[in-house]
């Protein structure tokens, strides 16, 4: 175990010492004093168990492919974006945009996330313990984002494919989404895969998926028709 | 009686109207803007006489190798040459035609552009100097590809379509395409116009920080725009932390747009360059964050015309798909019979059905494009471009490129003097100010 003094390193020097202990296969690091700096924990390509004691700024452990991150406090905008595979817990809340892009790997929020969640998601899984603010899985296009409380308006919105599961109360459907039906089977594995991120409570989800009417547009002009 | 044609109810104004009375939506197409606009015609060199004496044209050195993004850059972009190939996505052109820009890059010592579609495998392979773009959409993004890259360039906007973003249809959303974007296969694709992690330029001064900090401070960040409000946007980007500005003018390409957005939104890129320009040397930051023009660059005189005006390098994407054989008449093609208009003319990027096979996902199309031939046309056409422009600048006297300045042109209408801001010829008036 190597541990970090975020307040005694710029956030060039910390990310460069956190790169080289992953690259050197160091299993456990540990960042101490992040002081909500923003860019932490940025570009981290290999595996490694990273546990950050505090608040993060933005960008917090994005663009990684690979290590396990947890994150004891807050995080701003952007948390774990464009996630490749690997995981992020967070224990408090996150701001906007969650999540962003996310292709792959698992983000656990135990607090409550701001507006955008899982905006432009492509894959993987996004859990939010608490409440998710509006336009959350906006233009998703794939993954699942599974939220135990309430989200805010326009939820779903343009989504192409993906799955939002919502536990509480749904502020607004965005254009384009719509309730589907949950199978029995389905809701028992969300409450098992919620119960290994420590949550006990087993809320009775609804599940928000496209409807599909944006696919295409509608119609073609009279050359296109003779081409298409 | 007044005779002639109805200027406002024209021939194609009408057809637009029943095409829209079909529709029910807005038209698409590809190509550029349709609009007569001020361009780099309008613009012409003093070249030497008395005053000042040439270099030999075609002998003595003329050196155009620049360097991009040195600012804050570890390992700044430098080409042999200041004209590299712009952002067009795998998607809205095929493999084959990718592969060829990238490698006709190369073979000249310059640098091509990813686009919205991620980063082609055979690309990257092809490309010794490659500009990976980050796009509000995201498609195919990939830290790994990011770190490959030898240049970042943060897509704020396109100058054919500013304020929206990209468009492929689904004839052109197949297979592999489909599978790299992460979206149901056939679907018409509308990308984001807002990227999903930042709004305004304070978030976008912690972005460039993040790709700074991804890629170990080692590249450059670019930031593109779309030419509209140039000097206030310019300025934000520079302040937020840019090492180079794209300024992408109205004129420029694209492989589908909505036609009102293409024909209605934007500047040219004549004034779009001056006004970067003295928003960069309004902030003390002219020639030190480099600018990059784009948006109907067809010859080393465009280029030479850009470099005098402040840009640094230039961007080409339409000219380099045409030497690549975009409206060429080759034997294989039938322009009439697949796509509904003569060799020269197509503008239809967006029906996925290039007779050439270069906008297409169609394999029996893309069977058309040899890469390697590909590749050696478009190379022959950078190469050309270059010694144009070197050509030019000789007979203004100067041994390299960065020399060329706005008193080497005059402009030969009002509305370009007033644009470019130099004289017009015949005055010593420069209008506008």
């Amino acid at each position: 175990m190597v541990s970090l003094d975020a307040g005694e390193l710029t956030t060039r020097e910390l990310n460069r010492k956190i790169k080289d202990l992953a690259e050197k296969s160091v299993a456990e690091i540990v960042v101490t004093n992040p002081a909500a700096q923003h860019n932490l924990a940025v570009g981290v390509r290999d595996k490694c168990s990273i546990s950050i004691e505090g608040s993060v700024g933005y960008y917090a452990a994005s663009q990684l492919d690979g290590p396990e991150i947890s994150i004891d406090g807050n995080a701003g905008w952007a948390l774990g974006e464009n996630l490749m595979s690997g995981k992020i817990s967070l224990s408090r809340n996150a701001g906007a945009s969650v999540a962003a892009s996310m292709r792959g790997g698992e983000i656990f929020i135990g607090g409550s996330s701001g507006a955008r969640a899982g905006i432009g998601m492509k894959g993987g899984t996004l859990i939010v313990g608490g409440d998710s603010g509006f336009l959350t899985g906006f233009m998703m296009q794939k993954g699942r984002i599974i939220v135990c409380g309430d989200v805010g308006e326009a939820a779903g919105d343009s989504m192409y494919e993906g799955t939002i599961y919502v536990g509480g109360e749904v502020g607004s459907l965005g254009s384009d989404a719509m309730f589907d039906d949950m199978t029995e089977d389905e809701l028992i594995d969300l409450w098992n895969e919620l119960e290994q991120n420590g949550i006990t409570d087993r809320p009775k989800f609804r599940k928000i998926v496209s409807e599909k009417k944006l696919y295409h547009y509608d119609t073609l002009e009279r050359l296109e028709r003779t081409l298409i | 009686m007044v005779t002639g044609n109805n200027q406002i109810w024209a021939p194609w104004t009408v057809d637009d109207i029943h095409s829209k009375a079909d529709l029910g939506r807005y038209r698409i197409r590809g190509m550029s803007t349709h609009q007569k606009v001020t361009h780099f015609d309008d613009l012409t060199f003093l070249s030497t006489g008395l005053t000042r004496f040439p270099l030999e044209g075609y002998k003595e050195q003329c050196n155009t190798r620049v360097e991009l993004g040195g600012l804050n850059a570890e390992n700044p972009l430098v080409i042999d040459t200041p004209v590299y190939i712009t952002g067009m996505s795998w998607g809205a052109l095929s493999a084959n035609a990718k592969t060829a820009l990238g490698k006709a890059a190369s073979m000249v010592g310059t640098a091509s552009c990813t686009g919205d579609g991620g980063m082609l495998p055979a690309e990257r392979e092809a490309s010794d100097k490659l500009i990976y773009q980050v796009l509000p959409s995201r498609y195919g993004s990939n830290p790994n590809h990011l770190a490959s890259a030898q240049a970042i360039e943060i897509v704020v906007g396109q100058g054919a379509k500013p304020g929206t973003g990209g468009l492929l249809m689904g004839v052109k959303v197949l297979d592999e395409v489909a599978i790299s974007r992460d979206l149901p296969p056939g679907v018409d694709q509308r990308s984001p116009a807002r990227h999903p992690d930042w709004l305004g330029p304070d978030d976008l001064a912690i972005k460039i920080e993040q790709l700074r900090e991804a890629t170990d401070w080692k590249v450059p960040i670019h930031v593109k725009l779309g030419a509209c409000r140039v000097k206030d946007d310019v300025k934000l980007a520079a302040k937020a932390g840019a090492d180079a500005i794209v300024i992408d003018s109205m004129v420029a390409g694209t492989g589908a747009s909505a036609e009102i957005l293409l024909d209605h939104s934007g500047i040219p890129t004549v004034p779009a360059i001056v006004l970067a320009r003295e928003a960069l040397k309004e902030i003390g930051l002219y020639r030190k964050v480099s600018l990059i023009a784009s948006g109907g660059i067809r010859s080393g005189a465009d280029v030479a015309k850009a470099l005098a005006l402040g840009a640094d390098a230039c961007a080409i994407g339409i000219a380099a798909l045409i030497a690549l054989n975009c409206n060429r008449d080759i034997p294989e093609a039938d322009f009439e019979k697949e796509i509904g208009l003569p060799a020269g003319v197509c503008n239809r990027c967006h029906t996925g059905k290039c007779p050439v096979g270069i906008a297409t996902q169609n394999p029996d199309l893309v069977k058309r494009l040899d890469p390697h031939e590909g590749a050696e046309r478009v190379a022959n056409f950078l190469n050309s471009m270059t010694m144009e422009l070197a050509l030019l600048t000789r007979s203004l006297g100067k041994g390299d490129v960065k020399s060329l300045e706005p008193e080497d042109l005059a402009a030969l209408t009002i509305e370009a003097s007033a644009m470019a801001q130099v004289p017009l010829v015949g005055t010593n008036k420069v209008f506008g100010i």
